[in-house]
């Protein structure tokens, strides 16, 4: 009888790639719609031409790598980049943005550096830093929330937006941005940037209608949301508590330090948790295994250094957001984070 | 530790890091009762089925043989023996496929049952606390017990250690999925468990004794509870079930919160651990006599119709062991040897159950999927999380594919301990221990090249050193003619300066150290006029002094045939010459001693060259004597060659010993204090030696024949010297003088030779070889052959000085 010849362990858990990258997926689900619900189904148009951007990349450079096209886009890391990145830009962004971003992203980050598991840098966040380096306005054109436009705008205007520009009534981003005033309205974490440098306080600030809730209209939803994913997400055991913990705490430090000794120009604690893309980048970005520190400790000093990076570029930087700048950089820094956080081996300086 | 042991005793448990928890698949085979299978056609039984050596074998290919009797007997270190599980006739003995990952085959015993399942006498020892510990533990070494759950390591090791053990831990975790052998043995025969562990607390006398269950075996607990509730210092632990809670490290630290260190074994912090099939062994070879022949096994799988637990001989072939179950092989079939997570693939079904076997797993396709293909790591390090060691598989898995083998080092690569938990969680499904297991093999490969090409390079190192020093020793001997006299004197310093080297390392400061010094200065000034090499090595010095000894011949002859008269101050050179050379042996032996042993051939060869030189000389000297009618100068060169040829037989031969006495005894003279007095006697000795042989000489000129004659005279000589020698030094004496009439007698014989060269062959060669076996009775042990190689040497050394003095007495003799 000729028996089959393997090498232990011969159980497996069953956790699989696809199956971890899917349930990433799935925990941004509730972010999407609350994008959706308060920046329009735009985003939706986004994801869709990411997905099959980073589909089209992901397989040609696997092509002329000489690799299995299939079984290598099964695993799903390509889609979840594109998804994050399908996310971080504005919504009714022009079509060819995310195209070179994906482009970027999947070709440059990933594929170059050997595929998955190879790349130093996060791709999804190197695409989207050489977008905001490389189109400013298109990168920073966030329209209002739906409820506080002029001008309403259903899924063929934005569909026309994103191809054309201009949506079907002939009106131009700039347009739809501008409130009844005429002023164009920008992202809660812009307004205020810009407020106090005019030399406004916080509190003058926030009497603005992005302001309507406590850090911003919308964008706190969004926060929520993405929170209620990274819940799922460390339920579920895709990622592990130390990176997001250590993000949001340090962040959390900086910001009611700031808040303590400077509330005139500091906007405090929930500001800083609920604006911007602080929870997707907590639970979504900082987590990607690829790029971030391996080890627990590692984990911790890498979250928390992108805490206190996105809260410095923030409140001192040229960039209303820092997210992608905070994670970028600690990528560079996780070869020499894993180095030194080598946990303590079984048997090694053990208690007697 | 104290307040440790007593939260031991309460109860207490500590986390170990890490862990998986596969589904346990025990309910398949973990009811009673235990099922008996029918004998086997054949029993095949490996000799060595645990780490350690194997045995000796104690029967014969159609031998009969009883159950229970011993196969091979233990002889080298950690070796246990094997014994026959029934009764029947040997069939073979052979390499047979072994149960190892390897498969490779192990000498193994085949059997053929009888049927008759006849045991042999046993021994049983119920009141064995009566038995010394020895004697106890001989018991367990000679019942071949060895670890059932893991290495299989031999019990009576373990049994037998120096360390004091403070905690007692029996394994019952079984923490594997699907294997249950031990859950069901604690079921059944928790009592006979119980006194099994008695046994080894009896020789252990641990504090306390923690019998670790997993929690998923309620049944077992309670059974063993059961069976030692009236035992103090003895507790049933319930541990959570976790994979791998019953690997030996992490059961102690959930039991002790201590670890093991690294490199180290759990009796450095005062724990043993015992499997629990291992205790019901004990108990059975104690109490019983009976020898480990059998043991559980969970023959499992949903490819058998039957899964359970089986008693199986050891022997037993897994073909019987499926067979018996109603097996249904599917295409791709796997037969695992052990649990899921750790267990061995098997080559064929032809493999026997051994002392370790505790489980033979035969999984469907569908209990048991295939492995995916392999996907890149994303360093998620769900392994890290799962590793019950804190190891970073996801690193390791790097520098594994990249064959960095310091990096997998400074990683704990060695501190894997391969349970498998990292590969179980991997989504990308790669087989991280394989890898581990590749890596640790080539770092073991590679450390063995290491070892290897480091001698390599030692021995081509030396060798080259060797050859370029040969080269240099060559080119300064070709170089040596061509030389003007304005170089010679340069070479002359060096030549001084070289001696002087050698003087000061003379051992003996004592009393006689100034005369040595000036027969060296006076030897050193001799030879300085005529030697040329620069090279400061002895062998140098012998190999130029071997061509200046044939320009000296030539000169002599040269002399001779002129028919110069000598010099009137003859006798005092040759006296002095003798001096000379007796203590420049002695200073040669000292600097010998002083040097390691290195250069014993070297030696050899600067003896044999030695001895030419000093034959030449000899005969130079004997066809000069008569010319000259300088009967001194001729006695005193024919000793030299007679001591010469000596020393070279010497050092060619064992016979060797004999000269060594001598030279020994002079050598050892002058090196401490005491002896001083020693050292005068043989200076004398030496001096009256050498005017007696001249005398011999003198008579043997007399006589034409050159036998008989000449043998008496040296022995009324010697007879005379034993006289003179004083009370206290008479051995010596003795053998001095039976040197001395040997070399007298040769002497004389090489002074007759000089006309009748070809005759003295025999006769010289033979004498001396007398002496030597008196002398050998006498003769210290130690060092001789080394010894009489410096003596050769120096000898010829001294000859060669004695000669120079004769050669030019007016010229350079300081004295």
């Amino acid at each position: 009888m000729n028996l089959n010849m393997m090498s232990s362990p011969y159980k497996h858990s069953h956790k699989s790639l696809t199956s971890v990258m899917m349930l990433v997926t799935l925990a941004a689900v509730p972010g999407i719609l609350a994008q959706c619900y308060f920046f329009g189904a735009g985003v939706l148009i986004q994801l869709a031409l990411a997905l099959v951007c980073v589909t089209l990349f992901e397989a040609g450079v696997l092509y002329l790598r000489g690799r299995k096209i299939w079984h290598t886009l099964q695993d799903g890391s390509a889609w979840l980049t594109g998804l994050l990145l399908a996310v971080s830009i504005p919504p009714l962004a022009p079509w060819w943005v995310i195209v070179i971003g994906t482009f970027f992203a999947i070709v440059f980050v990933k594929q170059l550096y050997g595929g998955l598991g190879g790349n130093l840098f996060n791709p999804a966040m190197a695409g989207y830093v050489l977008l905001l380096v490389s189109f400013p306005v298109q990168m920073t054109s966030w329209l209002p929330p739906a409820e506080l436009m002029h001008h309403q705008v259903g899924l063929l205007d934005e569909l026309s937006m994103i191809f054309s520009n201009y949506s079907q009534s002939g009106y131009s981003l700039e347009q739809l941005r501008s409130n009844v005033d005429g002023i164009t309205m920008a992202t809660p974490l812009d307004t205020l940037r810009t407020d106090v440098s005019h030399g406004l306080t916080v509190a003058e600030s926030m009497t603005k209608p992005v302001f309507t809730e406590t850090a911003g209209l919308g964008w706190q939803w969004v926060n929520a949301a993405y929170l209620l994913g990274g819940l799922f997400l460390l339920q579920q055991r895709v990622i592990n508590w130390h990176i997001p913990v250590a993000m949001l705490a340090a962040l959390s430090l900086c910001a009611s330090i700031g808040y303590i000794f400077d509330s005139g120009n500091q906007p405090g604690l929930a500001f800083h948790l609920l604006s911007g893309a602080t929870m997707l980048g907590a639970f979504f970005i900082a987590t990607d295994p690829v790029s971030a520190s391996t080890t627990n400790r590692g984990r911790l000093i890498y979250g928390a250094a992108i805490g206190v990076i996105v809260y410095l570029i923030r409140s001192f930087g040229g960039y209303p957001d820092a997210v992608a700048f905070a994670v970028l950089l600690m990528n560079m820094a996780v070869p020499l984070i894993d180095h030194y956080t080598q946990p303590r081996t079984y048997g090694y300086g053990a208690k007697s | 530790m104290d307040s440790l042991l007593a939260r031991i005793s309460r109860g207490q448990l500590w986390p170990s890091p890490g862990g998986v928890h596969p589904a346990v698949n025990k309910s398949q085979s973990n009811s009673l009762p235990i099922h008996i299978l029918p004998l086997p056609p054949r029993l095949v039984l490996p000799v060595k089925q645990h780490i350690g050596a194997q045995g000796h074998l104690l029967v014969n290919v159609h031998e009969q043989v009883l159950k229970g009797q011993a196969l091979t007997k233990p002889h080298a270190n950690w070796s246990v023996p094997v014994h026959a599980p029934t009764s029947g006739r040997i069939v073979d003995i052979t390499p047979m496929p072994s149960a190892h990952p390897s498969a490779l085959p192990e000498l193994s015993i085949i059997i053929e049952p009888d049927g008759e399942d006849r045991w042999c006498e046993l021994v049983p020892h119920p009141n064995y606390r009566e038995l010394t510990a020895e004697r106890l533990i001989d018991i367990l070494h000679f019942a071949g017990i060895s670890g059932m759950g893991g290495a299989g390591f031999p019990t009576y090791i373990k049994a037998s250690t120096k360390q004091q053990i403070e905690v007692l831990i029996i394994n019952g975790a079984e923490c594997e999925p699907y294997i249950s052998a031990d859950d069901v043995l604690m079921q059944a025969h928790s009592d006979e468990i119980v006194r099994g562990i008695e046994v080894l607390r009896h020789l252990l006398q641990p504090k306390i004794t923690l019998i670790a269950i997993e929690d998923d075996k309620p049944k077992a607990i309670a059974a063993m509870e059961q069976a030692c509730a009236s035992i103090e210092d003895m507790q049933v632990r319930a541990i959570p079930t976790k994979y791998p809670s019953g690997g030996e490290k992490q059961l102690i630290q959930i039991l002790t919160s201590k670890e093991v260190p690294a490199g180290g074994i759990p009796a450095d912090i005062g724990v043993l651990v015992q499997n629990i099939g291992t205790m019901y062994a004990v108990q059975q070879a104690v109490e019983l006599g009976k020898p480990l022949i059998e043991r559980v096994v969970t023959v499992t799988g949903d490819t058998l119709a039957e899964q359970r637990n089986v008693w199986a001989l050891l022997g037993t072939e897994v073909k019987h062991l499926l067979a018996q179950q109603d097996f249904t092989p599917e295409p791709m079939q796997r037969v695992i040897m052990g649990g899921p997570m750790m267990g061995f693939t098997l080559p064929t079904v032809r493999i026997p159950v051994v002392k370790t076997t505790n489980c033979i797993l035969a999984p469907s396709e569908a209990e048991m999927p295939f492995p995916g293909e392999e996907r890149a790591c994303i360093r998620c390090s769900a392994c890290a999380d799962a590793c019950p060691a804190s190891l970073l598989p996801q690193q390791l898995q790097w520098f594994a594919k990249t064959k960095e083998y310091k990096k997998l080092e400074e990683h704990k690569l060695f501190d894997c301990i391969e349970c498998g938990a990292c590969a179980y969680v991997c989504p990308s499904e790669i087989p991280l221990v394989q890898y581990y297991r590749v890596a640790k093999a080539e770092i073991r490969e590679q450390q063995i090249e290491q070892i290897k090409s480091d001698r390599a390079k030692e021995r081509f190192e030396a060798r080259k050193e060797r050859l370029e020093r040969e080269q240099e020793e060559r080119r300064n001997r070709h170089k040596r003619p061509s030389r003007s006299k304005e170089q010679d004197t340069q070479s002359k310093e060096k030549v001084a300066e070289a001696l002087a080297r050698v003087k000061s390392k003379q051992a003996d400061k004592g009393a006689d150290k100034d005369k040595v010094a000036a027969a060296i200065a006076r030897a050193k000034a001799k030879k300085a006029g005529e030697q040329l090499e620069p090279d400061n090595s002895e062998v140098a010095q012998e190999r130029a002094a071997r061509k200046e000894q044939a320009r000296l011949y030539k000169e002599q002859k040269q002399q001779a045939d002129t028919a110069e008269p000598v010099a009137a101050d003859d006798k005092k050179a040759a006296v002095a010459a003798a001096i000379a050379r007796a203590k420049a042996k002695k200073a040669a032996q000292a600097a010998e001693t002083e040097a390691p042993a290195q250069d014993d051939k070297k030696a050899a060869v600067a003896a044999a060259i030695a001895r030419a030189k000093a034959k030449k000389a000899a005969q130079a000297e004997d066809a000069d004597a008569p010319a000259q009618d300088d009967k001194k100068t001729a006695v005193a060169a024919a000793i030299a060659r007679a001591k010469a040829k000596k020393a070279a037989q010497a050092a060619e031969a064992d016979e060797a010993k004999v000269e060594t006495n001598d030279d020994a005894n002079s050598a050892a003279a002058p090196q401490s204090e005491e002896d001083k007095k020693k050292a005068a006697v043989a200076a004398a000795i030496a001096r009256a030696k050498a005017k007696k042989a001249a005398q011999a000489a003198d008579a043997a000129k007399t006589e034409t024949a050159q036998g008989e004659a000449t043998q008496d005279k040296p022995n009324e000589e010697a007879t005379a010297f034993d006289a003179q020698s004083s009370a206290e030094d008479k051995k010596k004496a003795a053998v001095a003088a039976a040197i001395a009439r040997a070399k007298a007698k040769k002497a004389a014989q090489a002074a007759d030779a000089a006309k009748t060269e070809t005759a003295q062959g025999e006769a010289t060669q033979d004498k001396p070889n007398e002496g030597a076996k008196a002398l050998d009775a006498q003769s210290s042990a130690e060092d001789k052959k080394k010894a009489a190689v410096a003596a050769a040497i120096a000898r010829a050394k001294a000859k060669k000085a004695a000669r120079d003095a004769q050669n030019k007495p007016d010229q350079e003799d300081p004295s």
